[in-house]
Parts: C-alpha cells; sequence; structure tokens
C-alpha cells in the first residue's frame, strides 16, 4: 500500500486493530519519507534502528492483547525532550553530545502506550523563538511553499510541524512557553494543543520557563490531538507541579455538539494593523460556532496589551536561573581553554560559545530584571501583572464563558531571514494572541481554518477553561468539520 | 530605563557569558529595545496586587526526605566533559 505515512492517528490505529497494515509497514513507510525529506532540515537525530525495533515489539502486542491506541503509531519527539541513550540537545550547542542516561515522563508515558520514535526534531535553541531560526541544527523549512522563498514553519517546534504537515511521522510532541505549539501548528496548517499548566510532567523536558512550559502533541486532525494528549498526560511524582487529576478519554468528547456552549470573543485582540484576512478568518470562524449552535458572547480581556511585556520578563527571569546549569562541568560542552584560565574563564568561555545570540539575549535580560535594584521594579511587577491577566479570564470563565476564539497567529508563515534585520521585539510579536494562555495556565488549541490570498494555512485558537481540555476540543473539532480545512502542501522536497 | 556599556559588562558578568568588549554597543543597543518594550509595564496600576507564584491553586505537592535513587556514579558522570577517579574535573580553583 502506498504512503501509509499519510495517514492520521485515528486511520491507523483502526488499520492496525484490524491487522490491515503491519506498524513495520507504516513505520518504513515513515522512514522512506523522512530519508526523502532532509531538504526540510525536520528531523535532526534519526533512530530508524530503534524504530524498527519498538514497531516489531508494536506488531507484537497488537497480535496478543488489547493494545492501547498508539500502539504501533510512529511520532516524531521534539529535541527538547530527554529519550535514554538518544541525542537531546535542546536545539544548542551546548549540549553536544548529551545522550540521557533517562527518559522523559511524556516520551516514556508514549513508549509504554507501544508508540515508535523516528527520531529528534528540530526547534529553535532552548525554545526561544518564533521561526526555528535559532537551532545549532540550521533551520527547519515550512512544507507550504507560494514561490522560490522557503518559509519558517515558525518556533519553537518548527521541526516538529513541518515533520506532520509533510507526512513524516503520524503525530509529534512539541512544547509551548509562549505559543511555541501553536504558532507552527498555524503556519503549517496541522493541530497543536498545549494543555493546561500541569496536565503533562515537565520531568526530562529539558527547562527553559518553569512557571510557562507545557508539552503537548501536534497532529493532522484534532482527534488524532484528543488521542495523543491522553496518552501524553497525567499525574507525575517526579514533577511537583503535574496535577493529580484524573486525565479524561479526550476522543470519547468529541461528539462536534456545542450547542449552548458560550464562546467568547475577546475585543482587545483586535489588533490595530491587524491583516483583513486573519480578520475575516476570525469573523468566519465565529460564524462557524454560531451556525452549529454556540452562543457567541462579546468579551473583555483588558489585561492583554501587557502579555508580551510582562513575559518577556517573566520567561527570561526563568530561563537565566534554569540555564545556569550549563556550565561545561556535568555535561554537554567545554571550550578549550588557554593556560593559565580558572574556573570563571571555563564558564565564561564555555557559556559564549555553546549558546547562540538570542539565547544569551535572553539570559542576560533575565539576569539583568533579577539583579538588585531592579528586581521589584521588572520581575515582581510582571508578576503582578501576570496576576491580573490570570485575573481577566477567571471573571469571564466566572461569568459562564464555556470558551474563546481567537486568531493563532497575526500573520502567515514568513520567509525564513526576512525578520533577521528587525530588533528582537519584532520577532516576539508572533506571539501576541498566544503567551496570554501560558500566563494563565489555561489550554489552548490551533486549529487549521483557512489559507491566506497566496495559499498559506492561518488558523483559530481556542482556549478553554483550566482542565477543560476536552471540551475545548469538542469546539476545535466542532470548528475543523466547519471549516473544512483539507489542504496539504504540494511536494517539493 | 535605559542601560550603559558598563552596565551591559557587569550583566554579562553575572550571567558568566563572555562578551568582547566590542561587542557592548549592539547588546546595549538590543538591551534597550526590549526594556523599552517592557517599560509599558509600567502603565499598569498594580497598587495591592499579589506578584503570582503558581498559576494553578494546588500547593505543592511534599514528599517524605527518604533515599529513592542511588548508586549511578557511571551514570551521572557519563556525559560530563571531564572526569577522573569518580569526580568531575575542573581547572583548579584553590591556590
Amino acid at each position: 500500500m502506498a504512503n501509509l505515512n499519510s495517514l492520521t492517528i485515528s486511520e491507523a490505529r483502526d488499520k492496525l486493530k484490524s491487522k490491515e497494515i503491519s506498524s513495520l509497514e507504516l513505520t518504513n513507510s515513515c522512514l522512506s519519507a523522512i530519508d526523502a525529506a532532509n531538504a526540510l532540515g525536520a528531523f535532526v537525530h534519526k533512530t530508524p534502528e530503534l524504530a524498527i525495533e519498538q514497531a516489531k515489539c508494536a506488531d507484537e502486542r497488537l497480535k496478543r492483547e488489547n493494545a492501547p491506541d498508539l500502539c504501533g503509531i510512529p511520532l516524531g519527539i521534539k529535541d527538547l525532550f530527554c529519550t535514554k541513550g538518544v541525542e537531546s540537545q535542546a536545539g544548542s550547542r551546548i549540549l553536544e553530545n548529551f545522550k540521557p542516561e533517562y527518559e522523559s515522563t511524556v516520551s516514556q508515558n508514549l513508549i509504554d502506550n507501544g508508540t515508535v520514535m523516528l527520531g529528534k526534531l528540530n526547534m529553535d535553541e532552548f525554545a526561544m523563538g518564533s521561526s526555528n531560526e535559532t537551532s545549532v541544527y540550521g533551520n527547519a523549512i515550512n512544507p507550504w511553499k507560494i514561490d522560490e522563498r522557503e518559509l519558517t514553519p515558525g518556533g519553537s517546534s518548527g521541526g516538529s510541524a513541518a515533520a506532520v504537515a509533510a507526512d513524516l511521522c503520524l503525530g509529534a510532541t512539541g512544547t509551548d512557553t509562549g505559543g511555541s505549539i501553536r504558532q507552527p501548528a498555524a503556519f503549517t496548517g496541522i493541530v497543536g494543543i498545549k494543555p493546561t499548566y500541569g496536565r503533562c510532567s515537565r520531568w526530562g523536558v529539558i527547562a527553559f520557563a518553569s512557571s510557562l512550559d507545557q508539552a503537548g502533541p501536534m497532529t493532522k486532525t484534532v482527534r488524532d490531538g484528543a488521542i495523543m494528549l491522553g496518552a501524553m498526560a497525567g499525574n507525575d511524582p517526579k514533577d511537583s507541579t503535574s496535577a493529580n487529576i484524573e486525565v479524561p478519554n479526550f476522543e470519547a468528547m468529541l461528539t462536534g455538539d456545542i450547542k449552548g456552549k458560550r464562546i467568547g470573543i475577546p475585543e482587545e485582540y483586535r489588533l490595530d494593523g491587524m491583516p483583513s484576512e486573519i480578520e475575516k478568518l476570525w469573523s468566519d470562524g465565529t460564524e462557524m460556532l454560531r451556525q452549529a449552535g454556540a452562543k457567541i458572547v462579546n468579551i473583555s480581556l483588558p489585561h492583554t496589551k501587557y502579555a508580551l511585556p510582562a513575559y518577556y520578563v517573566i520567561a527570561p527571569a526563568e530561563a537565566s536561573s534554569n540555564l545556569a546549569r550549563y556550565d561545561g562541568v556535568r555535561y554537554g560542552r567545554r571550550a578549550a581553554l588557554s593556560s593559565g584560565d580558572g574556573i570563571n574563564e571555563m564558564y565564561e568561555k564555555t557559556r559564549s560559545e555553546g549558546f547562540g545570540s538570542e539565547v544569551k539575549r535572553r539570559v542576560m535580560i533575565g539576569t539583568y530584571v533579577l539583579s538588585a535594584g531592579f528586581y521589584d521594579a521588572y520581575y515582581n511587577r510582571a508578576r503582578r501583572v501576570r496576576t491580573l491577566i490570570k485575573k481577566d479570564f477567571d471573571e469571564v470563565f466566572a461569568d459562564g464563558v464555556d470558551a474563546i476564539l481567537t486568531p493563532t497567529t497575526p500573520s502567515a508563515a514568513f520567509g525564513l531571514g526576512e525578520m533577521s534585520d528587525a530588533d528582537p521585539v519584532q520577532m516576539y510579536l508572533n506571539d501576541v494572541f498566544t503567551v496570554t494562555v501560558n500566563l494563565a495556565g489555561l489550554p489552548g488549541v490551533s486549529v487549521p481554518a483557512g489559507v491566506d490570498k497566496s495559499g498559506l494555512p492561518l488558523g483559530l485558537q481556542v482556549i478553554g477553561r483550566p482542565w477543560e481540555e476536552g471540551e475545548m476540543l469538542n469546539i476545535a473539532y466542532s470548528l475543523e468539520q466547519s471549516a473544512g480545512f483539507s489542504s496539504k502542501p504540494s511536494k517539493w522536497w | 530605563m535605559s542601560i550603559d556599556e558598563n552596565t551591559a559588562a557587569k550583566v554579562a558578568k553575572l550571567a558568566r557569558i563572555k562578551v568582547e568588549s566590542q561587542d557592548l554597543k549592539a547588546l546595549v543597543k538590543e538591551f534597550n529595545d526590549i526594556l523599552g518594550f517592557i517599560g509599558q509595564l509600567n502603565e499598569v496600576d498594580v497598587e495591592g496586587i499579589e506578584p503570582m507564584t503558581s498559576v494553578t491553586p494546588q500547593q505543592l505537592i511534599r514528599r517524605r526526605d527518604n533515599i529513592t535513587d542511588g548508586d549511578k556514579q557511571t551514570s551521572v558522570l557519563k556525559n560530563a566533559p571531564l572526569s577522573r577517579e569518580g569526580f568531575y574535573a575542573v581547572p583548579k580553583v584553590v591556590e
């Protein structure tokens, strides 16, 4: 059978369970697609031998028992996840050759469900970026193309997005600190879920900003996202912020019935100078939900404007602490030292040559906002504003709003290199619609909902109440059905 | 608020990142662009608002302070750039 790699997870699950196909056939189909797609820069460490071994085990398990839904499904894993014995570099030079002696909880959960790991996926260095241009491996490239330019797949989970959109794997893990799952999902026409903070364990996920980081699935459909999230999530004693809350059967909650649901449309997300296509996508999406029986209510989230500035204090502050561990002593790269160099020269040279410029910039900003004399003015003020941002959402939900609909990004994918002359703040604006969700710890999902005038995919974001991923995904499912987005990038790679 | 080259050099030192003196000027500009952006936070009235410490209402989970793991010296040292006799090795730190 041709093109097994283009199946969705739910289609493949059904075919695996009915023995119409084997995991080995499915895995080989993905491995061939990966080998033919080096031009996309998506897979940065391939693990074909491991994949084949896991596929064979999965086929045995499928014969033997009523195996989990993900048994035999080939996935890609973002390079931010520690995977035992397999390079895990967070897209950074400073973790060159690092092969963890342990497996992250999320990837272990997937292994326990019988998934097949095809390899590690490209990303912005330490998940800091919105275009995958800060990676030590080089750029990941969007499979969508409209002219001779190469477009960004978004970031930081750019490799994951490119791999799923190009059918190199059936699904991929991503992580989202300010929009790093949802923005690349929107740029590549796929579904990306950022769960409620605490839903997925952070243990073994290389830390960027611990109070904001969450792992989530990136898939071809909402149903696939629901299946994969169910397997990734769950309480973990090794992460003290992991919630001891039951994980429901998210797929069973996809009824498509959203009658009477109250959907909030926040006025503050209507930005000055927002492209008319984004505006139209948003109003079309609103109309689709109304047609499906939802009640549309206008809401106000007054502190929205301050979310990005607050994020660019809090995230760098946490990053500067988290990245202090890269000192050239315990793991990763140590700089070559000159005779007479002491321990401080070792730290400074190692970190200077090991980190890329965006990471260094954020570590230094974080150091500054946490330093004596500025801690209150910047860091504490930002944390107070974060309290207000969360309060905005709390009040809207207390008023009976079930979910909120916004655009995912302020534009479609842009060309690689196009932002290189802009100041760093211009790049940060990519996350303007997604970052509020991380600050408030909420679940959010990006659903492909249309294309811009040049034919590039655009996404809409559904924001849910805390721990209500099931309801949020059902609304996203309804939107997916109504939008009927089924375009695929034509193969040029 | 904006910063000068001396402050930028001090921050780089605190962050243990070597920055060559000729690169400080560009760094100062980037810093000031970002600080200008985050300066918007001064418009917000935060009087009486508590700084957020946890985004979810749950208390951090505690566990007993028991030894549950160990004897992994080889594993722990496996990724070290330099180790010797079961220790991490670093340049001399005492005279």
